[in-house]
């Protein structure tokens, strides 16, 4: 069955030229960075931070502040996409691989869930954070990244909707099996690829 | 956490538009009827899809404007660099057509069995307009859990649901706030400038009563709100935010 149309409306955004093929269906490019969260931003020290990888209800590995700031660390161009239909191209953080966390634990899990100040939480497979494809991201733009935007740190799957991108990250817990998280709960696809348009369940 | 809001797929349907409200010079209400709409709850969202003449779609998130059990109502305000709302707030007519999909969101919602605790409402602008259907949704359902509606807004012409909103009664159990940021009338005795940490000390439930906040409207506000009610005393937890950046949703271009 063919959409209604209307009449009357038509296109005012206009893709950057050229870049057509890096804005997923649905999304327009934006130059700003908005902010969406479900509750209060959280505050916490970065002398009271730590990263840590968990399994079975134990810490595999923990990072402070420090240790995690002394690891080997990049500078990543990506493109972000948010479910809400924005997109942002060549954003620039500098963060820690996933790849360079995982190689300190021993473990053959299938799948992760990323904990956050403030109760958040989302689950990645496990072949989604590996291989180059994730990180945790402290710096944006040249500067720390903002609280509002998740610092002091922050989850960046950037072939994911943003909001697997989890902000003020502090830690993954590695499970053999697939468990939603917040949003995911609430009817957000588990997955969220933005090419396919998995913004919601059953997408 | 609460029990999920979206189950199975969220299919499109062809909604009709069966009255239009102009709430303010840049703000419209358009009443929908959507024959297969299953309900939603007080405070989700949900998603529009245009296509142009010329094939050209664009997909924007709005919140729900109705209370549960009224029709599909949402509000929308102009941008004038917007691409959707500049059509649905001047072209669109009464009988157009067009695509929609929801409810959804499971987590800014207001549930009257659950949620008894005296309610904070907050707004910033056009963020009124989930709390709208959160206030609608307590009066109709004879509710008697105390509200508090505080709302951020330019002028007093800016007021979206302004004559809805002066309904409301102290003795019915709900107090409507204004404080007009940028021009107040001759003789104004109400508040004014933006919401601060004072103004929430004033106006916000005791913490002790463990009340229920719900915080819309501009990413710089929602930040501004939020923290100042969780310095007040009240737990992250019971602070829920929905934030709307230049272009982000509810109530985006």
């Amino acid at each position: 069955m063919s959409p209604p149309l209307s009449r009357g409306f038509h296109r005012r955004h206009q893709t950057p030229a050229g870049e057509e093929g890096r804005v997923p269906p649905g999304q327009y490019v934006t130059q700003d960075f908005p902010v969406l969260s479900a509750g209060p931003t959280p505050h916490t020290p970065t002398e009271k931070w730590t990263f840590s990888i968990k399994q079975g209800g134990d810490t595999e590995k923990s990072w402070s502040w420090d240790e995690m700031r002394a690891l080997p660390h990049e500078d990543v161009t990506v493109d972000i996409h948010c479910v809400t239909r924005w997109s942002k191209l060549d954003t620039h953080w500098q963060a820690v691989s996933i790849d360079t966390l995982l190689a300190q634990v021993e473990h053959d899990a299938g799948y992760v869930l990323a904990f956050c100040d403030g109760g958040y939480t989302t689950n990645l497979p496990l072949p989604d954070v590996t291989g180059g494809q994730a990180w945790v991201a402290f710096g944006y733009e040249g500067e720390p990244l903002p609280p509002e935007h998740g610092g002091p740190a922050r989850l960046l799957v950037p072939h994911l909707y943003f909001w697997k991108s989890a902000k003020w990250v502090r830690g993954l817990e590695l499970l053999d099996h697939d468990e939603p998280g917040f949003w995911e709960t609430y009817g957000y696809n588990m997955y969220g690829d933005p090419w396919k348009e998995q913004r919601y369940e059953g997408d | 956490m609460e029990g999920t809001a979206v189950r199975g797929r969220l299919t499109w349907q062809i909604a009709t538009v069966s009255e239009l409200t102009d709430e303010t010079a840049t703000v419209r209400t358009i009443d929908l009827q959507v024959p297969d709409w299953a309900g939603h709850r007080a405070g989700q969202h949900l998603d529009i899809r245009l296509t142009g003449d010329d094939g050209y779609r664009a997909e924007r998130s709005y919140s729900i404007a109705s209370a549960p059990g009224e029709p599909v109502a949402i509000t929308v305000e102009r941008l004038e660099d917007g691409e959707v709302s500049p059509y649905l707030t001047e072209d669109l007519r009464q009988g157009d057509q067009f695509e929609l999909r929801g409810p959804i969101g499971g987590y800014f919602i207001w549930d009257r069995a659950r949620d008894t605790a005296p309610l904070l409402l907050v707004a910033g602008g056009s963020g009124v307009v989930p709390l709208r259907a959160i206030l609608r949704y307590r009066e109709r359902t004879g509710s008697t859990t105390p509200a508090r509606l505080l709302y951020s807004v330019r002028t007093l012409p800016d007021v979206i649901y302004h004559d809805e909103l002066d309904g409301y009664r102290h003795d019915q159990g709900v107090d409507v706030i204004y404080t007009l940021t940028r021009q107040q009338p001759p003789g104004w005795t109400g508040r004014t400038g933006r919401v601060n940490a004072a103004m929430l000390a004033d106006i916000a439930w005791p913490a002790g009563q463990d009340p229920l906040a719900f915080v819309c409207g501009p990413t710089s506000f929602v930040e501004a709100v939020a923290e100042a009610l969780v310095r007040l005393g009240d737990p992250p937890r019971r602070v829920k935010t929905e934030r709307f950046g230049a272009t982000g949703t509810p109530g985006g271009p």
